[in-house]
């Protein structure tokens, strides 16, 4: 474990840019005509070109969120700016950036996919472009479709043409409201191939999911929301390291009956009936330990086959971090 | 800037629900309307056969037309919006960027649109079953589209205001029906006792009833001056409620 950054790390945190924000929310909070609060004080910058996964038990405040920065419902409290345009004041152009495909599946059952998907298009403003449609149906494998009835197709394709309305005009920006809700995986794995695309060409896309291996596969920076709080924005690789538990796995040549009494300080443990020594440290901690653990247990004799290292994934620690 | 493409968008989107629906949306009110005339023309007809130099079966198209006029440009134009609202399809409406005039001018114009049409198909059934004149014909099509403008806008409102679909109704059937019938479209006001006639005043349907009615035959009940008054000031009490909703985001942004 490196106590401190290189020199070259240094450097470049220092002289790198802070990138500019694409989205910038402050101060927002929601509460419902009901009288529920939904969001309590957030404050978010999404940087431009990242992709931004937000976590969070159901009832976090996720949708409410989203539906503020798209204009859906009204913030109570706050302010939302996206690409500068503040989205009240400057509604037309803060929004025409934005496409967005929410979680519940809403479309005109009795509509072609053809009709819309260039409903969409128009709606924000675009002049018709069938070539830009037909690209869009066929790299979500719906060109086939285009004739015939939503109300035709099975769930995971309503999917795929409620993403094709959201990029019908072209957008800078990508709300993905539960994308995987209620997909296979293979459509899983092409959506995420999709998504990975659109971010390489530019666009910033914000996503919310509950399947961590989605937040940990994709993502560049994750958000945890719980109670109407965003309670944590990190990057995902500086997350996972900074929470996570790392466990050392020492396959033992002969198994032991006892932890050797040397190495009884540690946190350390026998596993898979003697075969198995397993120590775990924290990745923060200023020493891992692991080098006069194992000069230790040289010098008790104790020989190993073989070592693996293990990390705790998002799914624990996002269980960890809401359950508080 | 208006947002223009997209008034464009929602209007065709609305034109081709409405185009799926062709032979109900046209079937249905020729078939009523001829049942109408059948019924009171030829029934009540053959007792009154004049009402102020005008045949009986003449006196009531304006009326008729009317009526179909007012309820389906309530109806649809309820329909319209509410329908979004419903299978939850207003999102895309409210995340795009579009002002609420906007979306009102799609919306309100499809479902004007589509009850001129009936208006005017009804008008071309009625000449089968009687002589019928024009006198004001750029008046006639002026009373038809302020109505159906006036009436869509009320549609509209009712359409944001409706949570269950009893609600959608209850406005058309309860409302617009019996004004439409007491408002003089089978039958001059002036027929009525004075009382009556002092009650009817308060019905605007009255208005927009005459004014029509002046614009085949150049007679009214009220002054042609007040009935358009009162239809535009109808127009803007409507204007109002929907700026009123806009400002507000009342049932759709909260
Ligand atoms: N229109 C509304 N009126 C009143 N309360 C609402 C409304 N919409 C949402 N809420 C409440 O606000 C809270 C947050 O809801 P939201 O849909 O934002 O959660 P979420 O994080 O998206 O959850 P999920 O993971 O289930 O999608 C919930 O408690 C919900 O009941
Ligand atoms: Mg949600």
């Amino acid at each position: 474990m490196r106590l401190f950054a290189t020199p070259g790390e240094w450097s470049f945190r220092l002289h790198a840019p802070v990138p500019p924000a694409v989205i910038s929310i402050e101060g927002l909070s929601k509460t419902y005509a009901s009288g529920f609060q939904a969001l309590k004080d957030i404050n978010l910058s999404i940087r431009r070109g990242e992709i931004f996964a937000l976590l969070g038990p159901n009832g976090a405040g996720k949708t409410t969120l989203i539906s503020i920065v798209c204009g859906i419902v009204n913030p109570s409290v706050g302010s939302v700016a996206v690409d500068g345009h503040d989205i009240r004041g400057e509604y037309r152009a803060a929004r025409s950036k934005i496409g967005l495909v929410p979680q519940e599946l809403t479309t005109d059952a009795f509509e072609s996919v053809w009709n819309t998907v260039s409903f969409s298009r128009g709606l924000f403003g675009k002049r018709p472009n069938s070539a830009h449609i037909e690209r869009v149906l066929k790299d979500l494998s719906l060109y086939e479709k285009k004739n015939d009835k939503i109300m035709t197709l099975s769930g995971g394709m309503k999917r795929r043409v409620m993403i094709a309305k959201a990029l019908s005009h072209e957008p800078e920006i990508l709300f993905l409201d539960e994308p995987s809700a209620g997909v296979d995986v293979s459509l899983r794995k092409d959506m995420w191939q999709l998504v990975r695309e659109l971010r390489d060409s530019g666009v910033t896309i914000i996503l919310t999911t509950h399947y961590i291996e989605e937040a940990e596969e994709m993502a560049d920076r994750v958000g945890v929301m719980s109670k109407g709080e965003l309670i944590l924005v990190e990057d995902k690789t500086a997350l996972m390291r900074k929470l996570g538990k790392k466990q050392l796995t020492l396959e033992l040549s002969a198994p032991l009956a006892v932890v050797p009494a040397s190495v009884g300080g540690y946190d350390i443990a026998l596993a898979n009936e003697g075969r198995e020594l397993v120590y775990t440290y924290d990745t923060q901690a200023e020493r891992t330990g692991i080098t006069t653990l194992l000069e230790e247990l040289k010098r008790a004799g104790v020989s190993f086959k073989d070592l693996r290292t293990t990390q705790s994934s998002l799914e624990d620690i996002f269980v960890d971090l809401t359950s508080r | 800037m208006m947002n223009l493409q997209a008034v464009r968008a929602i209007y065709l989107f609305e034109m081709s629900r409405t185009r799926r629906t062709l032979l109900q949306s046209i079937v249905s009110p020729v078939i009523s309307t001829s049942l109408y005339f059948v019924v009171f023309g030829a029934a009540i007809g053959s007792r009154i056969t004049q009402i102020e130099g005008i045949s009986y079966g003449a006196f009531i198209v304006p009326g008729l037309i009317m009526l179909t006029l007012l309820q389906q440009s309530v109806t649809n134009a309820s329909f319209g919006i509410y329908f979004p609202r419903f299978v939850g399809t207003i999102y895309e409406i409210l995340s795009a960027p579009i002002s609420f005039l906007e979306i009102v001018t799609g919306y309100v114009g499809a479902a004007a649109s589509k009850s001129i049409i009936v208006g005017l198909i009804i008008l071309a059934t009625a000449f089968f079953f009687v002589p019928l004149r024009i006198d004001h014909p750029v008046w006639m099509i002026a009373f038809l589209v302020l109505t159906a403008v006036t009436f869509c806008l009320f549609g509209f409102i009712i359409g944001i205001w409706a949570d269950g679909f009893e609600k959608l109704q209850v406005i058309p059937l309860l409302v617009i029906t019996p004004l439409t019938f007491l408002g003089g479209s089978f039958y001059s006001i002036n027929l009525l006792p004075p009382f009556w006639q002092k009650v009817a005043l308060i019905n605007p349907v009255v208005y927009l009833i005459s004014g029509f009615r002046w614009s085949f035959y150049g007679i009214s009940d009220v002054d042609v001056g007040v009935s358009l008054a009162m239809t535009c000031v109808f127009l803007l009490i409507c204007l109002a409620i929907v700026g009123w909703i806009f400002k507000t985001g009342y049932r759709l942004r909260n």
